[in-house]
């Protein structure tokens, strides 16, 4: 992995030495980290270490290697990102059981994600850094500063997270054991999400107050029934494998040129709002873009925005279109001018907006004449066979032809600037069937001025 | 040019494109989720990396890791979101991390109202962190400037090595609004300040003056580099010495200066005694009441703010010299108000249009505080 020419016997600094207190398991496993390195005789320059909080914390300083020390529980996102940004380097996380009980979603995320980054769990069983307080490894009845008269709660298994999650990688060891570099050296080659458990002591806490000393620490791991060694080695794509092959076939794609835009007249008097009023799966909010999109190639100022419930595919859908020959600075529909109701889920919604000038453009079907009697003039009510008309099409398009109703009554600009953007903004398969209905839209209203 | 027809967020997206964004992060939200999904369907397309994190902390916390990297980095939320990215913005700022945030304001606190708008974040995002150092923020009052100050808060992100927000809120974010491109004006691009070889040994948060930008390098480059969330030296060494650390975060505190990022928009008339300051959509809504009020020979002036943070404190002074009637509208219970307050050295009358209706404020009721 090295591109220098003399091997680097150390990657720590000469003139500093590990901060830990006289016995502590961090100083043990950053030195086996240090001869991992070493062995592998990886490059510096392209090599990440990246720390949580906690004495863990402290490790980095001691490398003369790149480093990113961020906050508690969180190191894994940063090394995600890294490693997503630029995924040849080499990235090693170093956390401590503290860090991995309060981000244990990203650990599980990243496992599972199979991201090609080094985990190594400095596992003391309790908070050092903040005085010895539980952690998610604290085994049943450990005491600490939180538990003194024992923990009640059972331990987290590091490694049988990573399997739960069909993770590639994932290994137990201690600082007594002769294998924490050579496991070290396997979970940084290893291609994909590789986690260390490693088993330390922390001197001044949990040890002392539970006599965890190598005896205790290895017994432990025998009366769990945890295994030790190398538990988990499967190969699976790493994320970033699959990521470049993505990123290359998206590159290739090659945009079409955007065609030359036609341009419309259009023969707006005045600012003029329509709100369209109806129900899920109706094409309410789909077919009202293409309304709107016709006026702006009709050189016409537009908004359209739209409302529907949360859960999209039942209840109202409603959009809003303000059509004006100046910007429009708000675009808020107070007073509609024009309000097309195809169905009674969307005249709840709206129907409170409705007043005497408003001219209904609706399906002859929902008997809007009764209900809106006392709100408006019979003859602002237009009442056509949307419905009826559309099933001879297709019943998904009956939107269309309300659309194409209000665009003939209200006049503002020219239906072949419909038809345009039904031709260039709607799905290939929905071209035919629109443009057939902008047609039915446009006779109905015909009809009524020769009747 | 062509004339197209696109809402807030897509003009957002579009201006991190043009920007050079590479790297993406985000975690689906209402009303910003379009911009996770665009970056989703394009970013790759322009060869970077988007991605859906596994919480917000994650989107913000890949999003810091990228950037060191040397990426130019995006995520986007909403206020639940951007409550979840509060600890990782502190680090941003303490490890002078380059980054664009997008805060799609929503209504409310907590959940609110996941589809209406509200200037909720408008405080939130300035002090939406430990430790109170300054921060950017740009608020867009169209779907133009959502792409132009997409471009701008990628800029100041990467001349002043600070996460940068951008505010844009749902009435915006999912509006779509007539896009002429030839009428678009593109900030030219920014790109950070590298270390080069022949300045020596990098030395990660070097800077002569506190106000000064220490040079970047990246992760995987010629230069060792190193990042903290801790006081630190200028190595990244954690500091202990008092006067070491008053250093550091004095250079935190200056290195943004309002001077260096202020951007306002003046509307004055010759005359006026009644000043509307307005920021965001409700910008429109004032605009709007002023042209009632001008049509009925009102005079009025207007400013529209759209570097919120940091205050630019010059341009409302400038604004308020010989104002009787200060109008502050906003879609809030008052946030902004207060820092024209603290602005204002005369006697004159301060007014505050607040609605939390979830609906844009109606021009009628500035147009009274303006008239009234
Ligand atoms: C969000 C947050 N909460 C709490 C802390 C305080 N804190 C600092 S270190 C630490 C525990 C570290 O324990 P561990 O990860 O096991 O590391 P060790 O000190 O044992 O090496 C805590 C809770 C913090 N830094 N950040
Ligand atoms: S407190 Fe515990 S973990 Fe921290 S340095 Fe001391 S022994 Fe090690
Ligand atoms: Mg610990």
């Amino acid at each position: 992995m090295s591109t220098t020419a003399a091997p680097a016997s150390t990657f720590l600094f000469e003139d500093k030495k590990f901060p830990f207190c006289p016995g502590c398991g961090h100083t043990v496993s950053a030195n086996a980290l240090n001869k991992a390195l070493v062995t592998l005789q990886i490059d510096p320059k392209q090599t990440v270490i990246v720390t949580d909080i906690g004495c863990v914390g402290l490790t980095d300083h001691y490398f003369n290697i790149n480093a990113f020390h961020g906050l508690h529980g969180r190191s894994i996102t940063y090394a995600t990102g890294i490693k997503l940004a630029n995924p040849e380097l080499n990235v090693i996380v170093l956390m401590g059981d503290g860090g991995l009980g309060i981000g244990g979603g990203h650990f599980l995320n990243a496992a599972r994600r199979n991201i090609g980054i080094t985990v190594l769990v400095f596992n003391n069983f309790n908070y050092g850094m903040t005085g010895g307080q539980h952690s998610t490894t604290t085994p049943m009845h450990g005491i600490t500063s939180t538990t003194p008269e024992g923990n009640d709660e059972n331990p987290v298994d590091i490694c049988a997270l990573v399997g739960a999650v069909n993770g590639s990688f994932a290994a137990r060891t201690t600082v007594y054991d002769k294998d924490l570099t050579d496991i070290m050296i396997a979970a940084i080659q290893h291609k994909g999400f590789a986690a260390v458990d490693i088993w330390e002591p922390c001197t001044a806490y949990f040890s002392k107050k539970n006599d965890m000393n190598k005896d205790g620490i290895l017994g432990m791991m025998s009366s769990l029934g945890y295994g030790k060694g190398i538990l988990l080695n499967k190969s699976r794509e790493e994320l970033t494998e699959k990521i470049k092959k993505h990123t290359a076939e998206q590159m290739a794609i090659v945009i079409p040129k955007q065609k030359e835009q036609k341009h419309f007249q259009h023969n707006l008097k005045k600012k003029t709002s329509l709100v369209i009023a109806g129900s899920a799966g109706e094409r309410v909010i789909s077919s009202s873009f293409l309304l709107a999109y016709s006026g702006i190639i009709s050189g016409l100022f537009v908004t359209q925005k739209d409302d529907f419930p949360i859960t999209v595919m039942t209840g109202y859908s409603v959009s809003e279109i303000i059509f004006s020959d100046e910007e429009i600075l708000y675009t808020e529909i107070d007073k509609p001018d024009y309000m097309f109701i195809l169905s009674m889920n969307g005249y709840e919604r709206v129907k409170n907006r409705i007043n005497a000038n408003t001219i209904i453009i609706t399906d002859e079907s929902l008997n809007m004449n009764e209900l809106l009697k006392e709100k408006v003039d019979a003859k602002n009510i237009i009442n056509v066979p949307i419905v009826k008309e559309a099933r001879a099409i297709d019943k998904n398009y009956a939107v269309m032809i309300g659309l194409s109703a209000f665009l003939h009554h209200s006049k503002l600009y020219s239906h072949d600037a419909f038809v345009e953007a039904i031709n260039t903004k709607n799905k290939p398969a929905f071209i035919e069937k629109s443009l057939q209905a902008i047609e039915v839209g446009a006779q109905m209203i015909k009809n009524l001025v020769n009747s | 040019m062509n004339i197209d027809f696109l809402d807030g967020n897509e003009m957002v997206a579009l201006g991190a494109f043009e920007a050079g964004c590479n790297f993406f992060a985000g975690y689906p939200i209402t009303p910003a989720s379009a911009i996770l999904q665009q970056m989703i369907d394009d970013l790759p397309k322009h060869g970077g990396t988007a991605i859906q994190a596994e919480d917000e902390i994650a989107s913000i916390g890949f999003c810091i890791g990228a950037a060191m990297t040397g990426k130019k980095v995006l995520t986007a939320t909403s206020g639940p979101g951007l409550s979840l990215y509060s600890e990782n913005i502190g680090m941003a700022i303490m490890g002078e991390t380059p980054m664009v945030i997008v805060d799609v304001q929503r209504h409310g606190p907590a959940t609110g109202s996941a589809t209406k708008d509200g200037a909720s974040d408008i405080q939130f995002a300035r002090w939406s962190t430990s430790g109170g150092y300054p921060i950017i923020a740009l608020v867009p009052t169209c779907v133009e400037e959502c792409y132009t100050m997409a471009i701008q808060a990628f800029n100041y992100a990467e001349q002043f090595r600070t996460p940068v927000f951008l505010l844009s809120s749902k009435e915006i974010a999912m509006t779509r609004e007539r896009v002429d491109w030839s009428k678009i004006k593109k900030p030219e691009i920014v790109n950070r300040t590298y270390h080069k070889p022949e300045d020596g040994k990098y030395i990660p948060y070097r800077f002569v003056n506190s106000e000064d930008i220490p040079p970047f390098a990246a992760y995987g480059g010629e230069e060792l580099t190193r990042y903290t969330t801790s006081t630190h030296d200028e190595n990244a060494n954690l500091l202990a010495d008092p006067a070491k650390i008053q250093r550091m975060m004095d250079h935190l505190n200056k290195k943004i200066d309002a001077d260096k990022v202020s951007l306002v928009v003046k509307d004055f008339e010759e005359g006026a005694e009644t000043l509307v300051v307005s920021y965001g959509v409700t910008s429109r809504t004032a605009r709007e009441a002023i042209k009632m009020a001008r049509a009925n020979n009102v005079k009025v002036s207007s400013l529209v703010i759209h570097s919120v943070w940091p205050v630019p404190e010059k341009e409302i002074k400038n604004a308020l010299k010989g104002m009787k009637k200060v109008v502050v509208p906003e879609m809030n219970a008052g946030q902004y108000i207060y820092e024209v307050q603290r602005l204002i050295d005369n006697n004159a009358q301060l007014i505050g249009v607040n609605t939390m209706d979830t609906k844009l404020i109606n021009p009628e009721k500035i147009y009274q505080a303006i008239v009234g």
